[in-house]
C-alpha cells in the first residue's frame, strides 16, 4: 500500500496534459537549435580561423556557456516588468557611455571600453543594442499608432543620443546597428509611409555630412571600400585578401584546415571579423549556404514570434531585435565580400569573442520571452 | 497582423538583400573565382631555384682538388626585419654583427625586399639561428667550394666567386661543364615568405660534372715544394714549373711562385694570382738553341759532326757584336750546345734559308696556343718578316727577340723527347691518345738528344740536373731580363732548365724557370738545374721509370 501510494503520483504524470519543459523553462526550441547549430559550426570554423587552437576554441565555449546562461535568465523576465523600468534603464546605458567617453580604456585608437573595480571589463555600447530597442518601443507602445511626427521626433532624439556618443568613441559598426535597430522598432510601430520616404531623401541629403563627420580613418575605409586597389598594401589589403579567399574556395571548398590565404597570415582577422572568409575559403559556397540558411531560418523564426505577440510593445521589440540580427549578417559578410566599408561587425555567434555573443543572445532570449508570454490560441 | 503590407514589403526587402549577398557570393566564387585564385597564388606561390651540385675538380688518381659543400645563406626581408627593432637587434647579436652598422644597413634598405644577414653559414648553426624563428629571417641553399690542395693546385684550379661561379682557372674555363643546370621547384610561401610546402617539382636539376684534370697531385707537391724553396732560397720574383708526360702531351705538374691560398682570398695579392706558366711570356735565350739546332740538321747541311769556327769567341753581324763567355775555338754542332756558343748558333742560323728557324720555331708550337682551352693562355710571341735583319735572324737563333711561355717552352722539349711529334698539351686526363704531328725526323731528334745530355755531363753547363741513376738531357739559360726603361737589364736573368729523362727514352719532360734570382747565383745550371734534378728524381720514382744508368756493380 505505501508503496502504490508513493507511486501514484510519479505514473499520473505521463498522463498529465501540463506545459513541456520548453515551456516551464520559457525557451523557444525552435531558436535555441538554430543557436546551437550556428554555435557549432562556428567552434568548427573557429578551430580553423585561430590556426588550429584548441585554447581559443575552450575559451569560446566557455563564453558561449555563459551567454546560454544569461539568455535563460532574461528569458525568466516579465518584459512588463522591464517596461516599468525602462526610463531609469535608458538614462543609465546613456550615463555609462558618457563614462567612457571620460574615463574609457580602449585599444587601437578607439576608447570603447570602461573598467569598474569588481567587475569585468566590458563595452556599454553592446548593453546599449538592447536598451535602444527596448527604450524606443517603451515610448511608441504608450503612444497613439502610426505615431505623430512629434512622437517621431522624440524618438529619434532617443536613438540620437546614443548612436552619437558611441559615434564618438569611435566604433562606427556599432552605432549604425543601433541607430537602425531605433528605427526598425519606428517602422514597426506603423510609421506612415510619406515618413519613411521623407527619412530616405533627409537621409541621402545627409551623407554628405556624415562624411564630414566622419574621422579620417573612417573616411579611408569608405575611399578603400569604394576602390580598394588605391591602397592594395594598406588599408585596401584586408578587402583583397578575404575576397582572395572567398573566390579561391569555389563551390566546395579547399577542405577544412586546407585555406591556404588565413593559414599562411595573408588573411586578416581570421578567427573575428573576417571569419566568413575562412569558412568561405575552406567549405566553399556550400558552406557559405548552409550558414546563411541557418541565419535565414533565425531570421524567419523571430518573424514569427514577432507576427505571434499580442502586445505592441512586445511585436516592435521582437521585429527590430530579429531585423538587427539579421543585418549584423548582411553587414558582416558585405563587408568581407567586399559590397560594404570595412565597419567592424562581428558575425553573429560565430566570430570569436565574448561581448557580442551575451548580448546576441541575451536579444534572443528577449524573443523567447516575448514567445513564451504569447497569448495562447485557442 | 496589425499592418499586413508592412510586412510583406519588410519580407520582399529581406528577400532582395538576402539575395543580393548570395549573388555576391556566387560572384566571387564562380564568376571571379579563377581570377582571384590567381590573385591568391600570386600572393603565395613562389617558384625557387634548386641549385644545382657543382661538378668536383679531380687529379688523374681521383684525389679531390675542388669540392662544394653545402651551406646555407642567411638573408632577410628588410621590410619585415625593420619593422621589429627589437628582433633585429637580437639578429645582430646572435649573427655577430656590429649592431649599430647592422640597423643602418636595414634602415638604408628598409624599401627593399632581400638583403644577405650571413652568407655561408654551415648547416647544423643555420639551423639552430633559424629555430629563434625571426620574422622575415630566412636560409637559402647554396654550395661552398673547398679547395682542399690550397695554393699547390691553386693556379690551375682557380675558384669561385661566393655565388659558386667560376673566377679563375679550369673554374672559369669549364664552368658550364662544372656548373650543371639548376633545377626549379614551385613552392608555398606564407606572408613573411617562409617556405610552408613544396608544391610541385618544375625541372629536375642537373648536377655538374666532374673534372678529372691530368696533373698527377703527389708530383705537383713535389714540384711546388722544390720550386717554392728555390725561390725563396734566392728571393726570386717568380717562378714556374711544368712537368709533362712524353708519351700523351699531359701536364703532370704546373706550379707557379708565388701562390695563393684560394680557400683564404683575403690576403691574396694580385701577384700571385696568375698561372704564369700560360699567361706569363719570356725570352727562352739559350733554351732556343736545340731547336736551331735541329733547324741546322734537318736542313741537310749539317751533321753533329760538322766543324764551326766560333775564333775568337765574338762576331759582328752589322753594327751589333755577339759573343761567348770565352774563345772556343772550333767546335762540332755537338760542341756548340754543350757550351752553349752564341757564335756557333749565329754562324749556324746566316748560313739556313731566312725563313728556315722561324718556321722551325713555329712547327714546334711557338707563338701559337697549346690548345688547352686555359682562360688567359698566352700564344707567346714568334715575329714574322717579309725580309730578315741578320740581326733578328742571329738573336732568334740563340732565344732573343720572341717569347713563349713555360708551358709551350716544355711542349717544344717534347717534340725531341717524342722523337719529332709534335702533341697537343692537355690539361685534362687523356683516355685515348691525342693525334700528334710529326715535324722532325726521329733521326734528328735523337741527335739533338744526345747533344742535350752532354750539357748534363762533365764540362757541360747544367751538371747539376743530373739525377742519380738516370741519364738526362737538357739545356741550360740564363736569359737577361727586359728592363722596363726598354733593352735589357746588365744584371737581372731569368734562371732556366729545360730537360727531359730517361735520355735512352724520354718519359718525362721538365722545365724550371727562376725569374730575378738575387745574390751571387743566377745561371740556369746553378739555380734552375737542382730544382729540375729533384722534381725528376722524385717523378720518375713515382712512375717508377726503369733506370737506364745504373752504376756498375762493384767486384
Amino acid at each position: 500500500m505505501a508503496d502504490f501510494q508513493r507511486l501514484a503520483p510519479e505514473a499520473r504524470k505521463h498522463l498529465r496534459q501540463g506545459p513541456g519543459v520548453w515551456v516551464r523553462l520559457k525557451l523557444d526550441p525552435w531558436l535555441l537549435i538554430l543557436l546551437l547549430a550556428i554555435m557549432s559550426f562556428g567552434l568548427i570554423v573557429l578551430y580553423s580561423g585561430s590556426g588550429a587552437s584548441e585554447a581559443a576554441v575552450q575559451k569560446q565555449l566557455v563564453r558561449y556557456g555563459v551567454a546560454l546562461l544569461g539568455m535563460v535568465i532574461i528569458t525568466q523576465i516579465n518584459l512588463r516588468l522591464v517596461q516599468r523600468w525602462m526610463p531609469l534603464l535608458y538614462v543609465g546605458g546613456l550615463l555609462l557611455l558618457l563614462a567612457v567617453l571620460l574615463f574609457g580604456v580602449g585599444a587601437k585608437g578607439a576608447q570603447r571600453w570602461l573598467s569598474i573595480p569588481g567587475l569585468p571589463r566590458f563595452q556599454p555600447s553592446e548593453i546599449m543594442k538592447l536598451v535602444v530597442p527596448l527604450t524606443v518601443a517603451w515610448y511608441l507602445a504608450s503612444r497613439p499608432r502610426p505615431p505623430h511626427l512629434t512622437h517621431v521626433v522624440v524618438t529619434m532624439l532617443l536613438v540620437a543620443l546614443p548612436v552619437l556618443l558611441i559615434a564618438k568613441q569611435p566604433d562606427l559598426g556599432t552605432s549604425l546597428l543601433i541607430g537602425s535597430s531605433g528605427i526598425f522598432v519606428i517602422f514597426f510601430a506603423g510609421l506612415l509611409w510619406r515618413y519613411v520616404v521623407a527619412a530616405m531623401v533627409l537621409g541621402a541629403a545627409a551623407l554628405p555630412l556624415l562624411w564630414m563627420g566622419m574621422r579620417p580613418y573612417q573616411q579611408q575605409r569608405v575611399i578603400t571600400f569604394l576602390d580598394p586597389e588605391s591602397d592594395p598594401l594598406g588599408a585596401g589589403w584586408n578587402i583583397i585578401q578575404s575576397k582572395i579567399a572567398i573566390g579561391s574556395g569555389g563551390v566546395d571548398g579547399k577542405g577544412w584546415l586546407q585555406g591556404t590565404q588565413s593559414h599562411l597570415d595573408f588573411l586578416p582577422e581570421t578567427h573575428t571579423d573576417f571569419i566568413i572568409a575562412v569558412l568561405a575559403e575552406e567549405f566553399g559556397l556550400v558552406g557559405v549556404c548552409a550558414l546563411l540558411s541557418l541565419y535565414f531560418l533565425v531570421l524567419i523564426r523571430g518573424l514569427i514570434i514577432a507576427g505571434h505577440a499580442a502586445h505592441p510593445f512586445d511585436r516592435m521589440l521582437a521585429a527590430s531585435l530579429t531585423l538587427t540580427f539579421f543585418v549584423y549578417v548582411v553587414v558582416n559578410i558585405g563587408m568581407v565580400s567586399g559590397v560594404l566599408p570595412v565597419v567592424g561587425v562581428p558575425l553573429p555567434l560565430v566570430s570569436y569573442g565574448g561581448t557580442s555573443a551575451v548580448t546576441l543572445m541575451a536579444s534572443l532570449g528577449l524573443l523567447m520571452s516575448i514567445h513564451a508570454r504569447r497569448p495562447q490560441r485557442t | 497582423m496589425q499592418y499586413p503590407w508592412r510586412m510583406r514589403i519588410v519580407w520582399l526587402m529581406l528577400l532582395v538583400v538576402a539575395a543580393g549577398v548570395v549573388w555576391r557570393l556566387v560572384h566571387l566564387n564562380i564568376t571571379e573565382r579563377s581570377f582571384l585564385m590567381r590573385q591568391g597564388d600570386a600572393r603565395m606561390v613562389r617558384e625557387v631555384p634548386i641549385p644545382a651540385h657543382r661538378g668536383m675538380i679531380l687529379d688523374r688518381r681521383g684525389e679531390p682538388l675542388a669540392v662544394s659543400a653545402p651551406v646555407v645563406s642567411l638573408w632577410a626581408n628588410p621590410q619585415v626585419l625593420g619593422a621589429n627593432l627589437d628582433q633585429a637587434k637580437q639578429v645582430a647579436t646572435a649573427l655577430g654583427l656590429p649592431e649599430a652598422d647592422f640597423l643602418e644597413r636595414l634602415e638604408h634598405l628598409k624599401n627593399k625586399e632581400f638583403m644577405y644577414l650571413k652568407r655561408h653559414v654551415n648547416p647544423s648553426e643555420a639551423d639552430t639561428l633559424l629555430d629563434h624563428g625571426w620574422l622575415g629571417v630566412h636560409g637559402r641553399r647554396e654550395f661552398h667550394r673547398y679547395y682542399p690542395s690550397a695554393e699547390v693546385a691553386t693556379h690551375l684550379v682557380g675558384f669561385n666567386n661566393v655565388d659558386d661561379q667560376g673566377q679563375e682557372g679550369l673554374e672559369l674555363g669549364y664552368e658550364s661543364w662544372l656548373q650543371g643546370a639548376s633545377g626549379a621547384k614551385m613552392v608555398q610561401k606564407d606572408r613573411t615568405g617562409r617556405t610552408v610546402k613544396d608544391l610541385k617539382l618544375l625541372a629536375a636539376g642537373q648536377p655538374g660534372k666532374d673534372l678529372v684534370l691530368s696533373i698527377d697531385m703527389r708530383m705537383q707537391y713535389v714540384a711546388y715544394r722544390e720550386l717554392k724553396a728555390v725561390v725563396q732560397q734566392h728571393h726570386a720574383a717568380s717562378g714556374s714549373v711544368v712537368v709533362l708526360d712524353v708519351a700523351t702531351g699531359e701536364i703532370l705538374a704546373m706550379v707557379n711562385q708565388p701562390a695563393y691560398n684560394p680557400n683564404n682570398r683575403a690576403v691574396m695579392s694580385i701577384d700571385s694570382l696568375r698561372n704564369r706558366a700560360m699567361t706569363d711570356v719570356f725570352e727562352p735565350g739559350s733554351t732556343m738553341k736545340p731547336v736551331t739546332i735541329a733547324a741546322a740538321l734537318m736542313s741537310g747541311q749539317y751533321d753533329p759532326d760538322s766543324q764551326v769556327d766560333t775564333s775568337p769567341g765574338f762576331i759582328k753581324v752589322k753594327r751589333k757584336t755577339i759573343r761567348d763567355h770565352r774563345n772556343y775555338g772550333v767546335l762540332d754542332i755537338t760542341g756548340i750546345i754543350t757550351k752553349s756558343s752564341n757564335v756557333g748558333v749565329t754562324k749556324l742560323a746566316l748560313s739556313l734559308p731566312e725563313n728556315s728557324i722561324r718556321d722551325t720555331f713555329y712547327s714546334f708550337g711557338l707563338g701559337q696556343s697549346t690548345g688547352t682551352g686555359f682562360p688567359g693562355e698566352s700564344a707567346g710571341i714568334l715575329p714574322n718578316y717579309a725580309k730578315w735583319n741578320p740581326i733578328n735572324l742571329a738573336t732568334m737563333s740563340y732565344g732573343y727577340g720572341i717569347a713563349v711561355t713555360p708551358l709551350q717552352l716544355a711542349q717544344a722539349y717534347n717534340v725531341f723527347a717524342s722523337y719529332g711529334l709534335k702533341r697537343p698539351i692537355s690539361m685534362l686526363k687523356q683516355e685515348t691518345e691525342l693525334e700528334a704531328e710529326r715535324v722532325m725526323p726521329e733521326r734528328v731528334a735523337k741527335q739533338v738528344i744526345a747533344m742535350l745530355e752532354t750539357v748534363t755531363q762533365r764540362g757541360g753547363t747544367g751538371t747539376r740536373a743530373q739525377v742519380p741513376s738516370y741519364r738526362v738531357a737538357g739545356k741550360t739559360g740564363t736569359v737577361h731580363r727586359t728592363s722596363k726603361q726598354g733593352g735589357y737589364d746588365d744584371d737581372r736573368y731569368a734562371a732556366v732548365f729545360a730537360g727531359m729523362a730517361p735520355a735512352s727514352k724520354p718519359r718525362l719532360v721538365c722545365v724550371v724557370i727562376v725569374d730575378d734570382p738575387k745574390g751571387e747565383q743566377y745561371y740556369g745550371g746553378e739555380v734552375a738545374a737542382p730544382v729540375f734534378s729533384r722534381i725528376m728524381a722524385e717523378s720518375l720514382r713515382l712512375l717508377n721509370v726503369a733506370p737506364d744508368n745504373l752504376l756498375p756493380l762493384q767486384g
